[in-house]
């Protein structure tokens, strides 16, 4: 079992023309995943890696029959691409590219409220069901299949946390990043909800990081909704206010709310332990299964 | 990016909000020409790139020739959070009735514009926000719709402001979602929004902070962008492409992807070090990127090691080993302690490569932030 991904997903490549979309749908295929098609305007009838080319992703999925997507089209072209997608009821869109608008987000964001199909990311590594399928640009030799469920807004910090889990045997269900933007089309909130859900998953990892109120929003969620348990990880507790720490999400207000020790509270007493070290999770992981 | 307040206001004034008579100048003789049209009263005002500024002294008042030359010989040259003054704004007093706080700005949460109208103008806003937020009300605006006048009138009543103000400030309200929208800002205020005693509007001050992923499609506030001073380092990192952030401490570092920094940053100040900086070199980063990562990292005098952690996903291991090689030999003496730690894609070919002679390696980041931070506590004794 798993969450949004198995090896049956059939999945179309917004930009597999691209260099990294070339590059990632051979890693994907390597994997083991399903893709079924390419779609690039203006490039329909072209083959890369094995995988028919079309120009728009409706005529994809009409010949194809995908459900997913996978976008890697460059950011001012980006929110264009997810509208096509979200447009064609695709069950799952994955946004991995990084730099889209904040405004441009807000009406992506608008229109997912009034539609089925469910956006991850962008600006994310994207999400893996281990021995079954990636859609993304995680490196798959560090997961392996098991019962942990693990979200993450980052993305190699999500590889550290699972490279210390797969180093004690603790496989994974399904791991996704949600990306590190202020606007993301699925929360934390949504994913405990689905590895909640899921009676393979038997504990979650969430590591978050300074900025918004994602993160206790979570805490509420897990005190009230779950049974599963769930261990943590926080990153930015030396993040001055005021500095955008890389990811555009990642940001201390000046009046001090998003910070790492808010968060670490609210998930503490949700009774979430908080590993100080990524190796730490995979300890608490240990004790909570 | 924040655009200074005399760019943001010019933008407002172009766009039908007043503002007072203003100019901007870079010395004392600049200033006295300008007072002949600005007139006394006046303010003298930082122009700088980071909010403050009147907690750090970088707003006076001047009423006099001889005031205005003090005044502006102080800030000039004056330190702001890091960022040094070197342009002033002269500007006209306003004979004030009353000030308030009008802005919107994104809601990432609902994942929408809100617009926000206080009575509290004048002070800091943020802290309004914590200790009584009730004296701001807020609106939100969907963004597939835009704004609606009324939506405007019914903030305006709710925040309790003058009653024969309310269509002013409904349409000051409008122009600025109008602004917002078309120069991706990612926040837009004035504080205080002044109405005068002849109940005039006028904007005393003016934010606009522009989304740096928008600035591709606003080429004209691009521009602007060089002006930036800030600290030389952070430049220089600007030039380069990284996303670089200096902190106070000696434990130096350079990792890939935002979210591991941070963690890393975390580990040193977890193992009682004091981080010098945040760098991260973004995925997929070449040998030549690396390299000058590491020359930026050398260049902070502050630094007395270095930590390299890099967890491989799309970027490879031995593509940075190679980087970390070309920028050791390019520096002839390198005087910091260095400690690497590769894991993921080619990590064990970049072990290979790595000049072991000059870099010590560890296996766990753990155990490579432990090694950094005794390295910089011996190198600083």
């Amino acid at each position: 079992m798993s969450v949004l991904l198995d090896d049956e997903t059939r999945v179309v490549v917004q930009g597999i023309t691209g260099g990294e979309g070339k590059f990632h749908t051979e890693q994907m295929l390597a994997y083991g995943t399903n893709i079924v098609a390419g779609a690039v305007p203006g490039k329909g009838g072209q083959t890369v890696a094995g995988t028919p080319v079309y120009d728009t992703v409706d005529e994809a999925v009409d010949a194809e029959k995908a459900d997913a997507s996978i976008v890697f089209v460059p950011p001012a072209f980006a929110a264009d691409a997810i509208f096509e997608a979200v447009d064609t009821s695709l069950d799952l869109v994955v946004a991995i590219t990084e730099g889209i608008p904040t405004q441009d987000m807000a009406q992506v964001y608008k229109r997912l409220s009034e539609v089925e199909t469910r956006l991850i990311g962008p600006n994310c590594p994207g999400i893996i069901t281990p021995g079954e399928a990636k859609l993304g640009i995680l490196p798959g030799n560090i997961f392996e299949p098991g019962c942990v469920g693990l979200v993450s807004r980052s993305g190699t910090l999500t590889y550290q946390v699972v490279s210390n889990l797969t180093d004690r045997n603790l496989g994974q269900t399904t791991a996704i990043g949600i990306g590190g933007d202020p606007i993301i089309g699925t929360s934390f909130i949504d994913t405990l909800r689905l590895f909640e859900s899921d009676p393979a998953t038997n504990a979650v990892v969430l590591c978050g990081e300074i900025g918004g109120e994602d993160e206790e929003a979570a805490a509420r969620v897990i005190k009230n909704e779950m049974d599963t348990p769930v261990a943590g990880f926080i990153a930015g507790r030396t993040a001055p206010p005021g500095k955008r720490m890389g990811h555009a999400g990642a940001i201390v207000s000046g009046s001090g709310t998003g910070t790492a020790q808010s968060k670490i509270d609210a998930l503490n007493r949700a009774g979430v332990p908080i590993g100080r070290t990524p190796a730490e999770v995979a300890s608490h992981i240990e004790e909570l299964l | 990016m924040r655009l200074h307040e005399y760019q943001a206001k010019q933008i407002f004034a172009e766009s039908g909000i007043p503002t007072p008579e203003s100019r901007v100048v870079t010395d004392t003789d600049e200033a006295v020409h300008a007072i002949q049209e600005v007139g006394y009263p006046a303010v003298i005002k930082a122009q700088v790139h980071v909010g403050g500024r009147g907690k750090a002294g970088g707003i006076k008042f001047a009423t006099n020739h001889s005031d205005l030359r003090t005044t502006v010989t102080d800030i000039l040259g004056m330190d702001i959070k890091g960022y040094t003054v070197e342009e002033v704004l002269i500007e006209a007093g306003v004979e004030v009735d009353t000030e308030m706080y009008v802005g919107i700005t994104m809601d990432r949460s609902a994942g929408e514009p809100t617009m926000m109208v206080s009575t509290e103008g004048g002070v800091d806003i943020e802290a309004v926000a914590d200790d009584t937020p009730k004296l701001i009300a807020k609106e939100h605006i969907d963004p597939a719709f835009g704004i609606y006048p009324y939506q405007t009138r019914k903030v305006a009543y709710k925040a309790g402001i003058p009653s024969d103000t309310v269509s002013d400030v409904s349409s000051v309200l409008l122009t600025l979602y109008t602004l917002y929208t078309e120069y991706d800002a990612t926040d837009i205020e004035i504080n205080p929004l002044m109405i005068t005693e002849s109940r005039d509007i006028v904007a005393a001050d003016a934010v606009m902070n522009i989304d740096d992923d928008a600035l591709f499609r606003q080429s004209e506030l691009a521009a602007h962008e060089h002006q930036v001073a800030g600290d030389p380092l952070e430049a220089k990192a600007d030039e380069y492409g990284f996303d670089y952030v200096r902190l106070d401490g000696n434990v130096g570092i350079i990792g890939n992807g935002a979210g591991l920094v941070m963690a890393t940053l975390d580990l040193v100040d977890h193992y009682d070090g004091k981080p010098a900086n945040f760098l991260d070199i973004g995925g997929g980063a070449k040998a030549e990127r690396v390299a000058n990562a590491l020359d930026i990292v050398c260049a902070d005098k502050n630094v007395d090691a270095i930590v390299f952690n890099i967890f491989g996903g799309i970027t490879r291991g031995d593509e940075v080993a190679q980087g970390i090689n070309d920028a050791l030999s390019r520096v002839n003496t390198i005087s910091k302690d260095i400690v690497v730690r590769l894991a993921g894609t080619n990590a064990q070919e970049g072990m290979e490569v790595l000049n072991t002679d000059i870099v010590s390696v560890e296996s766990t980041l753990e155990a490579a932030v432990a090694q950094a931070v005794a390295n910089a506590a011996e190198a600083s004794q």
